[in-house]
């Protein structure tokens, strides 16, 4: 009896060493819990690789190999470092300094060994890295008339993804403006606009497109759009004549 | 026993050196080995492995995937694409069939700071105190699996030592050595093997599959035993010889059975009798023959 009770743990014995267990690994698993809700929001300049899968998604199917970082040719992947603000060991690039080259290949796709970055992608101009916003319109050169372009000029999808609107000049009443303008179903997110930007810190900015994005309500239509797919008008009564306000000056 | 007696002592004065520490200079070889593998790529170009040991490419033709990793993913939500699998079923594989926690001992290079810090403990002869229990990991294991349902992403990942220390090493650590310096002040001072005994749940996933190991260590010639007790103190697991080497009255087999035993064959290095052999599982039956009796 006495070498079985040496062996055999009691009831109480299992219970106390259980509830210790369970208690500690709780206090800790809350804190990992914590922790890993902030990490899907760190720095959003920390951009991912193309055809990274959305940041929750990414997340759990990064296995943080660095095989994508190895493959890139211009050393631009980084991985996470422990205490950096990015999930640990995940890859990112970051566009002021190191813009995505986007490689006709797509080496850190084809290394990828989970699907992190979607193995499906075959044409790099399909990429959405991010999305170019001209963040600053006060201290863009274009936006004060003057021709810096830089951007436009840059971009690897030029005309496309970036183009240049000419509006009137309000400021000096007889110049034009142009007006750098990114179109979100061109844009890769590479990041050359930002990278070249000649101000000292940048008035375009790749960020990640649910940042960037806005999105119209689902029941929404632009009256004009499906004017034109009908090809008529969609009213057929003529619409109601509301009296015209007159300005208050004028009465 | 002599008072003054060194860990090892008759053993080398046996067997001479070079036997009585043979698996560790394999051992610390092949951790070195593994580590020069992926380091002469980026350092001199020579790619024979890719990635690092979460994932990683050999050749560039095979895949090798840590399945600790991938059940994590798994978890969190994701269903990796078939290479991901296949890499982690060749890892399985190989690991049952050298034993799992030969992971821990052959090839983690947190064991280079944990042995380390067995090493200045034992040279310090600071006291063995029982703090921690070493069931912990399993409980972390089990956090480390369960988390990921709720958070969506791998959170143990986000500050997982062992996968931090291979990447930091190759892909750069930042800041974040200060977190391998207190594994190793915390395996010196505070707890003896206090990370990869107690706490580590990759250890723990590997002890696991070590339920199914096929290479085992057997106290076969335990009558010979001079109860030196070199194997217990050098041991990472000292539990674990219990049975084998002292069970004998009491009808324990000589297998060293336990999951948690990581075959590093240090005891087979220390024992100046040679008590240990290494053996499989196929060899190893007989020696497991009265265990039952006990339960």
């Amino acid at each position: 009896m006495s070498k079985f009770s040496q062996r055999k743990k009691t009831r109480r014995q299992f219970l106390v060493d259980t509830s210790k267990g369970a208690c500690g690994v709780g206090f800790m698993g809350l804190g990992l819990a914590g922790y890993s809700n902030q990490s899907q929001s760190f720095n959003p300049q920390m951009l991912r690789p193309p055809g990274a899968l959305v940041e929750a998604d990414f997340q759990s199917a990064c296995v943080r190999c660095g095989l994508c970082v190895e493959a890139c040719p211009y050393d631009i992947l980084k991985l996470g470092r422990l205490f950096q603000p990015i999930a640990t060991g995940t890859p990112f690039f970051l566009a002021r300094t190191n813009p995505c080259e986007m490689c006709e290949d797509i080496p850190c796709v084809f290394a990828c060994p989970t699907g992190a970055l979607d193995p499906t992608l075959d044409n790099i101009d399909d990429a959405r890295m991010g999305l170019a916003v001209l963040i600053d319109q006060e201290n863009c050169l274009n936006f004060q008339g003057l021709r810096c372009d830089v951007c436009y000029r840059v971009c690897p999808v030029i005309d496309k993804a970036i183009t240049l609107e000419m509006h009137r000049n309000t400021r000096t009443g007889h110049h034009a403006v142009f007006i750098p303008t990114v179109h979100s179903d061109a844009c890769t997110g590479c990041g050359k606009c930002e990278e070249s930007c000649v101000l000292e810190e940048t008035a375009i900015k790749v960020l990640p497109r649910n940042i960037a994005k806005g999105e119209l309500g689902a029941h929404y239509r632009w009256g004009w759009k499906e004017k034109e797919k009908a090809g008529h008008s969609l009213l057929t009564e003529p619409v109601l004549d509301l009296p015209d306000r007159v300005p208050e000056v004028l009465k | 026993m002599k008072t003054s007696h060194t860990l090892g002592e008759e053993a080398i004065a046996k067997k001479g050196w070079l036997l009585a520490n043979r698996f560790l200079l394999l051992r610390r070889l092949s951790q070195l080995s593994i580590l020069s593998f992926f380091l002469l790529g980026p350092l001199a170009g020579i790619w024979i492995l890719k990635g690092n040991l979460s994932s990683s490419s050999l050749f560039d033709v095979i895949p090798f995937t840590d399945p600790f990793i991938l059940m994590q993913s798994l978890t969190s939500g994701h269903v990796a694409i078939f290479q991901a699998f296949l890499g982690a079923g060749i890892v399985l594989l190989f690991y049952i069939v050298v034993g799992g926690r030969v992971f821990c001992s052959w090839v983690c290079p947190v064991n280079l700071i944990t042995d380390a810090a067995a090493w200045c403990r034992r040279k310090l002869k600071l006291r063995k105190e029982k703090v921690l229990s070493t069931q912990w990991r399993y409980w972390i294991l089990l956090m480390v699996m369960i988390l990921p349902l709720f958070t969506g992403v791998m959170t143990w990942e986000l500050v997982n030592p062992v996968s931090a220390f291979h990447r930091g090493l190759f892909f750069g650590m930042g800041t974040g050595w200060v977190l391998f310096l207190m594994i190793f002040l915390f395996d010196l001072l505070a707890v003896e093997n206090g990370w990869c005994g107690h706490l580590c749940p990759m250890g723990a996933f590997y002890a696991v599959v070590n339920k199914i190991g096929f290479i085992k260590v057997d106290a076969k010639n335990r009558e010979k035993c001079t109860d030196c007790l070199d194997c217990f103190n050098v041991c990472p697991e000292p539990a674990i010889l219990k049975g084998p080497v002292h069970g004998q009255k009491k009808g324990i087999g000589t297998l060293v059975n336990d999951m948690n035993c990581t075959n590093c064959g240090r005891c087979i290095d220390v024992c100046a009798e040679d008590v240990f052999v290494i053996t499989t599982v196929l060899n190893g039956k007989n020696s497991l023959a009265k265990v039952e009796i006990i339960k």
